[in-house]
């Protein structure tokens, strides 16, 4: 037997966002307040407001809850490994200088795992847009202490509350040559888009970190009652110093977070730099890797 | 297609093995190398960063083996060719993201110029002891390709079957080089590009919003689409479905596994290569590869001087291994003889095959040298008999 259900008046309005996600995907896996959501949301109106063309544009991700980030934009997208984000994502920009290749991906990913790959892109001033969501704990695994848990902070496995100094993630990528750091929280809705489109307009290792609860483990642990609390807890305990110095930028349990852009500036990129150096001392001799890649046509 | 003449150096040279393994990768096509240095691998990377830049090939030297990994992986997936070159203890750093290239189906060749081991071991001396960390060493279930040359000249040669094989069967090819082979020289003769065959990478010709990466229709090997060319596909080390989405079932493991396997165990017959020498009518078969068949002839002259019939086997291809042929020679010799340059690896592999029925005699050498040719001839009397 068939049944017929009749939707006479059905509201079919696209989410303003839908076309840069991959709909047959959703719903996705994040739980309800988590900040990873939010952070899209702008990702995604920057993509939109900034025009880029979305066929040259690519997202790479590691693994974690951010993670997951690669597998919902409708871009090309790569889920990878834990902590290699940014090398493979130099993979891509290398091989097709053309590309807008974005990183998205968790704090501890890219600042635990992958921390040599973070400081050394950072160095060589690689050409990429590196979004942290920063929500102070390994999310996807259970809550276990990441290197930005605030000291005091209880995660999983520091159960009496962390001990180890975490990382002033602002003040390790501007020290390692970052041409833009900024930091926002998650509820910074309209200043986190314009820094996301600010990123996308910049060239160089910009990285952005977005503030975020963990409504789940972190919230829960910490006992900071639900996502949400913690997410206007981080709003409103932001302090906006753009320019700030980035030796202030750590963050303590629970305290003010400084938010802003801190840096801002132009620097040679690490192909720029190839180019410019390989053009000088070979002259005529040197042929560039071509911008649309390297590869051999059959 | 034939070679871009751009990488390739016609012409009769003096070469080690590692130059002529990176001469064979530039005339091959590749044109992104990331690498970090390691003994005895590093001339590899060397002779291509003097190169690269004019020919329009990029190389970059990473912060570790598995950023270089992870990054050969990445730019594979803009259509470029792409290498990355090893030893041991940074082969077993790879071994994630090879895993990663393999579930992703990234064409791009990774070379072990091996040496003694286990961890820090003899940096600068020979040996062959990753054959099975290559067959194994990365997680989860996973066929592989890995070839293993015994010259210069096959260093070159090889490398430009490495990578078209990386790019028929969407995989990780390893090449598994020995130190001796790296830093031996001879003459290499690296003939006129037009005569060098290359499988170039070829693309879909699906049109954007109709493709899936992981579609096969019925084929071993899906279709390739690169990033950058409006196809907005997604690809990922999880478990997926032909659109490459994630999907956590044991229905979707076992599709999406058994193709990987299926892709390289089907085609074996065409990838698997040998040398094979009088065989017939043989008592003994001494099967090896690397440095160690030349060594291994000698040792096998010397048996046929005192009379004995001997055949050999030399592997080529050595992942996927000839299982077929060593089956067949099983029935028909009394022992096989393996020399190998570590405490018995493709011997297992062997007596495998050989089911019982020939023996399966392991001559080891730990590293740092290679077999005296008449430890490999007393092994054949003794196995003659
Ligand atoms: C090599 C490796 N080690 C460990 C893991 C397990 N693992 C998965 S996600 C994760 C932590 C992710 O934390 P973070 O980057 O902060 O992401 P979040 O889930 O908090 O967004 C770990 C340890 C893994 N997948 N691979
Ligand atoms: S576990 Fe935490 S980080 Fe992961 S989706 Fe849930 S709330 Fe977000
Ligand atoms: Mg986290």
């Amino acid at each position: 037997m068939t049944t017929v259900t009749q939707q006479t008046e059905m509201v079919a309005e696209e989410h303003p966002i839908a076309p840069y996600l991959r709909m047959d995907r959703i719903p996705h896996i994040w739980c309800p307040t988590c900040g990873i959501g939010t952070a899209v949301k702008c990702f995604a109106t920057a993509l939109e407001e900034t025009g880029v063309d979305l066929d040259k544009t690519a997202v790479v991700s590691g693994i974690g809850c951010t993670g997951r980030v690669a597998g919902y934009m409708k871009l090309d997208a790569f889920h990878t490994t834990h902590g290699r984000a940014i090398p493979f994502a130099t993979g891509l920009k290398l091989g097709r200088p053309e590309l807008l290749v974005i990183v998205f991906s968790g704090d501890g990913d890219l600042a635990g795992i992958g921390g040599n790959h973070f400081i050394h892109a950072a160095r060589r001033n690689i050409d990429l847009l590196i979004i942290m969501v920063n929500n102070f704990i390994y999310g996807m695994t259970g809550g276990q202490n990441a290197p930005t848990t605030p000291l005091t902070a209880r995660s999983s496995t520091m159960p009496f509350g962390n001990f180890e100094r975490p990382f002033n993630l602002p003040h390790l990528a501007a020290s390692c040559g970052a041409t833009y750091v900024a930091r926002w929280t998650s509820l910074h809705i309209r200043r986190l888009t314009k820094s996301f489109k600010e990123g996308i307009e910049r060239k160089g290792f910009r990285f952005i970190e977005v503030i975020a609860p963990c409504s789940t483990l972190y919230a829960r642990l910490n006992k900071l009652g639900t996502g949400f609390n913690l997410m206007r807890f981080y709003h409103d305990n932001a302090e906006i110093c753009h320019g700030a110095d980035t030796r202030d930028l750590g963050i303590d349990f629970q305290n003010k977070l400084i938010c802003g852009k801190f840096v801002d500036e132009e620097r040679p990129t690490f192909l720029e730099s190839m180019h410019e150096h390989y053009n000088k001392i070979l002259g005529d001799r040197y042929v560039p890797i071509p911008p649309e890649g390297g590869m051999i046509h059959g | 297609m034939k070679a871009d003449p751009a990488g390739v150096l016609t012409g009769a040279h003096y070469l080690d093995g590692d130059f002529a393994c990176g001469e064979g990768a530039m005339a091959a096509g590749c044109r992104f190398t990331a690498g970090y240095p390691i003994t005895p691998s590093t001339e590899v990377v060397e002779r291509i960063a003097r190169r690269f830049p004019t020919m329009g090939g990029l190389f970059i030297q990473m912060e570790d083996e598995m950023a270089s990994m992870a990054a050969i992986v990445g730019a594979s997936w803009t259509g470029t060719k792409t290498l990355t070159v090893t030893s041991g203890p940074g082969f077993s750093l790879m071994m994630e993201n090879i895993g990663l290239a393999v579930m992703m189906e990234t064409p791009c060749v990774v070379v072990n110029v091996q040496r003694g081991g286990p961890s820090t071991g003899l940096p600068t001396m020979t040996g062959q002891a990753d054959m099975m960390q290559a067959r194994w060493g990365s997680h989860g279930d996973y066929e592989i390709i890995a070839l293993s040359p015994q010259s210069p000249q096959e260093a070159f040669d090889l490398m430009i079957d490495a990578f078209n094989l990386a790019e028929l069967y969407r995989v990780p090819v390893l090449f598994m080089m020995d130190e001796c082979v790296g830093h031996m020289t001879e003459k290499v003769v690296i003939p006129p590009a037009e005569e060098i065959e290359i499988v170039p990478r070829t693309l879909t010709s699906v049109p954007p919003g109709e493709y899936w990466p992981y579609h096969v229709n019925g084929k071993y090997v899906p279709e390739f689409a690169r990033a950058g060319d409006g196809y907005r596909f997604h690809t990922t080390g999880l478990t997926h479905d032909e659109r490459g989405y994630p999907d956590m079932s044991a229905e979707c493991q076992e599709k999406c596994v058994h193709r990987l396997l299926e892709k390289i165990k089907n085609n074996a017959d065409k990838i698997v290569r040998f040398d094979e020498e009088q065989t017939d009518g043989a008592d003994v078969v001494v099967v090896s590869y690397g440095i160690t068949a030349r060594v291994a002839r000698m040792g096998v002259d010397l048996a046929r001087k005192k009379g004995l019939k001997v055949g050999i086997i030399r592997l080529i291809v050595v992942w996927p291994f000839p299982e077929k042929r060593i089956r067949e020679l099983a029935g028909n010799i009394k022992a096989f003889v393996v020399p190998e340059i570590n405490y018995g690896q493709m011997v297992l592999e062997v007596e495998r095959c050989a089911a019982g029925q020939a023996s399966a005699i392991c001559v080891p050498h730990g590293g740092g040298g290679v077999h005296d040719p008449n430890d490999i001839c007393e092994a054949i009397v003794r196995a003659a008999k």
